[in-house]
């Protein structure tokens, strides 16, 4: 697999010599051949686009992008950027993206926690956890994920009505409207106050690295932990209680048909968030499994022999080994978590698809609309794909 | 970076390719195969000999876009059987071009897709609850035939929730379809009476109406046709209510796609022959005495005097056999909407203070 291994006479050039134009000339053979199949899949692209326009032209269907920026009129029921139905079909879009990225995003962080602690219990002594684990994993990869999304959701909307919510703990409601909590009204302190959180996020890792450093030198380990609270509670604590500590909890109060106020969780999302983590989890399972058990027992036993504790056989040995096996399966599961993300059409969920479905719907231009569909689910599966690549080179194991 | 091309150049050897030998080819070949495409496309462009009816003629079956299931419009029955107004509207038109009610194949199509399956040529004409509006008509590359049912939009609640007015739904959650006019004339709506709601967009008409029923919405929004169907449809029907206020003009026409006169000629005129068969007291019954009726018009409709079919390049017996196959206009509505409670209201005849009047059959 390794470069090293590569015979060194494959990298070698031929020797060069001229080009005859005959027939019996490969290289001539080949260019003839290359020319006409280039030439085949170009002319049958430019036939399909022109087709393709001209019959727009016929139908006299309208085509273009002018359309992004027309009023859209559609009623968006969560978003996460201001939306109101005068707003154009840009910001529409806009938001379904964003709303796609909320259930993706959130999904993949789950997905990848719940699957790994499955996948180990499915490798635990305990026979009975690794059972149900087993379970787990055959069950719920067994069934199509549309039929999950659409049993969560129909659970979920057999919760009482907003009036006889179900209210477990004082400001906390559930009911067929979803879940909603007490939340902070936002101030301006609250956001300074991350900001210094991120600072702080920066700063202990900063100083893990200069920490590291020392210790290569003189063989001393530091404490990295003092640091690491000092910057990341005390300072960000400390700038919200010189900005005067504002401190309002809005509270989810019922008036007329529904609740106001607090933090809503519909349904919808959360059917969607659900039924995409659990099914994910699955597949994320068996990954976590797969990659553990590839590491030869081994690696377990030199490690022990070396007198390195457990927990360090596992950060040091183990994992940098199993997880060269897991990530790039991995990637595959969360490019499929995000594109089956769009299966929130059926649960009213509007995530991209839904919003540009609905706009090529009222706009009539079916292909402008799912370009823009595609255009978006490629950025993101590009992106998720780069940084998954990277973060595999990162731990790949270098060979010396 | 020479490396990495001289690398690529070994990879390659059995092609006999490199990376800049490789642009320079594409450019070739593609200039090459140009004139080849441009032919292609020449022949694409050629207009389509004839209209749509000779294609439908040929093919022996008519592809009709309806619901995917609302009932008095069009459903399966238990034999799998299309039933409801806009299923009969089909199969006038395969009477009238096949001379066969059996002659079409439906095609259930939902809110969002209906537009582009008609646009696509999957479907010859789409007969689906649909409003005719301008941006429609315009921009969508289809012509609306003929109003075949005036509609409005409502609002249905349950009973339990006490309301008797849509003014009432400030707050409220509100269940709609996608890809609907319902789901922009609610938004004018809301605005311009300064009313808050929750949209619940669901795109499959089942999920949507589920979604009301469980309670996941307080009010359900759409045509007042597709509301009493919906509302018939119900376990208990009594427990919904349909609000008085309708917030919208719902003019529901079949479509056709732009382009083809005599195809959309057909469809309009099979709309005004049933709308005169109901005029002129011809119903489903009496049609075969009717050929005898002296009255002119009748004559002309039923093909026994002048060559009206012909015209529409169809045969003489288009319209009779039309109404021999489902009936009248009025009947067409009793056999279908009736049932669910749907008066005629504003789909009576111009002679009783309704809106359906047909043109000369002249
Ligand atoms: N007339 C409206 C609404 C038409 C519509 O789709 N209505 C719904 C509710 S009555 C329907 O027919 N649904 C049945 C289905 O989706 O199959 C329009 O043309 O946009």
């Amino acid at each position: 697999m390794s470069q090293s291994t590569t015979d060194p006479r494959l990298l070698r050039a031929p020797p060069k010599r001229p080009l005859r134009l005959s027939w019996s000339d490969e290289r001539v053979r080949g260019i003839v051949w290359q020319i006409l199949v280039v030439g085949v899949v170009g002319a049958i692209f430019w036939w399909l686009w022109g087709n393709t326009v001209h019959n727009l032209e016929v139908r006299r269907i309208a085509t273009g992008f002018g359309f992004l920026w027309r009023e859209a009129g559609l009623p968006i029921a969560e978003s996460v950027i201001p939306y109101s139905p005068t707003d154009t079909y840009f910001r529409a879009l806009l938001v379904g993206v964003l709303n796609t990225l909320k259930v993706s995003v959130v999904g993949i962080i789950l997905a990848t926690i719940l699957g790994t602690l499955i996948g180990i219990a499915r490798l635990s002594r305990n026979w009975l956890l690794a059972k149900l684990a087993g379970v787990y994993v055959e069950v719920i990869r067994d069934l199509p994920l549309l039929l999950q999304l659409l049993f969560w959701y129909a659970i979920l909307q057999g919760l009482p009505g907003p009036r006889q919510a179900l209210n477990p703990v004082g400001g906390v409601y559930l009911s067929n409207r979803g879940l909603l909590l007490p939340w902070l009204d936002w101030q301006p302190a609250f956001t300074w106050a991350a900001v210094a959180f991120l600072a702080g996020l920066v700063g202990t890792w900063l100083y893990r690295r200069h920490a590291r450093a020392k210790q290569m030198q003189d063989g001393q380990p530091r404490r990295i932990w003092p640091v690491g609270l000092l910057l990341l509670v005390g300072v960000p604590v400390a700038v919200w209680a010189a900005l005067g500590a504002p401190w309002t909890v809005d509270w989810p109060v019922l008036r007329g048909f529904n609740f106001r106020g607090g933090l809503l969780i519909s349904p919808e999302y959360f059917a969607l968030l659900l039924g995409l983590v659990l099914y994910t989890a699955g597949f994320i399972a068996e990954i976590v499994r797969a990659g553990i058990l590839a590491v030869p027992h081994g690696q377990w036993e030199a490690a022990q022999a070396l007198g390195l504790r457990p927990r360090s056989v596992l950060r040091l040995i183990v994992l940098p080994q199993a997880l060269r096996v897991i990530v790039p399966p991995m990637t595959s599961q969360y490019l499929n978590l995000t594109k089956n993300s769009s299966l929130a059409v059926a649960i009213g969920f509007q995530d991209i698809v839904s919003i540009a479905n609905t706009t090529l719907n009222q706009t009539g231009q079916a292909i402008e609309g799912i370009a823009i569909i595609m255009l978006v689910y490629l950025t993101i599966s590009l992106s998720i794909s780069l940084f998954m690549n990277w973060y595999n080179a990162r731990i790949a194991l270098v060979e010396r | 970076m020479q490396g990495g091309a001289e690398r690529e150049t070994d990879l390659m050897q059995p092609f006999g390719l490199s990376l800049t030998r490789a642009l320079t080819t594409a450019a070739i070949g593609f200039t090459l195969a140009l004139p080849l495409a441009a032919q292609a496309q020449q022949q694409a462009q050629a207009p389509a000999a004839g209209s749509f009816v000779e294609t439908i003629r040929n093919r022996g079956t008519l592809v009709c876009a309806v619901n995917t299931g609302l009932a008095g419009f069009a459903q399966p029955d238990s034999q799998g059987v299309w039933r409801g107004f806009d299923a009969d509207y089909c199969r006038a038109y395969a009477v009238a071009i096949l001379g066969d009610p059996n002659k079409v194949r439906f095609v259930p199509t939902t809110a969002q897709n209906r537009f582009t399956a008609l646009q696509s040529g999957e479907v010859d004409v789409m007969a689906r609850n649909t409003t005719w509006t301008l941006s429609r008509d315009t921009s969508l590359g289809l012509n609306f035939a003929a109003v075949n049912f005036y509609d409005g939009q409502g609002f249905m609640v349950k009973q339990s929730l006490g309301v008797k007015s849509a003014k009432e739904l400030d707050g409220a959650t509100i269940c709609v379809q996608p890809g609907t006019t319902t789901e922009q004339n609610l938004t004018d709506w809301a605005r311009s009476n300064n009313i808050r709601f929750t949209p619940v967009v669901i795109e499959r008409v089942e999920e949507v109406v589920g979604a009301y029923a469980s309670g996941r919405c307080d009010a359900y929004t759409t045509d007042v046709s597709g509301l009493a169907a919906t509302r018939s449809a119900q376990p208990n029907p009594e427990e919904h209510v349909i609000l008085p206020e309708v917030i919208s003009k719902e003019p529901l026409a079949p479509a056709v796609r732009q382009g083809d006169p005599r195809f959309e000629d057909v469809v309009r005129w099979v709309h005004f022959a049933l709308v005169s068969a109901e005029e002129l007291g011809i119903t489903q019954a009496n049609v075969g005495q009717m050929m005898n009726d002296p009255r002119p018009e009748v004559q002309r409709l039923l093909g026994r005097n002048g060559d009206l079919g012909k015209m529409l390049g169809l045969d003489d017996a288009w319209a009779a056999n039309v109404i021999k196959a489902i009936g009248n206009y009025g009947e067409v509505f009793q056999r279908n909407l009736t049932p669910l409670g749907i008066q005629r209201g504003p789909n009576a005849l111009w002679t009783k203070g309704g809106l359906q009047y047909s043109p000369p059959f002249r």
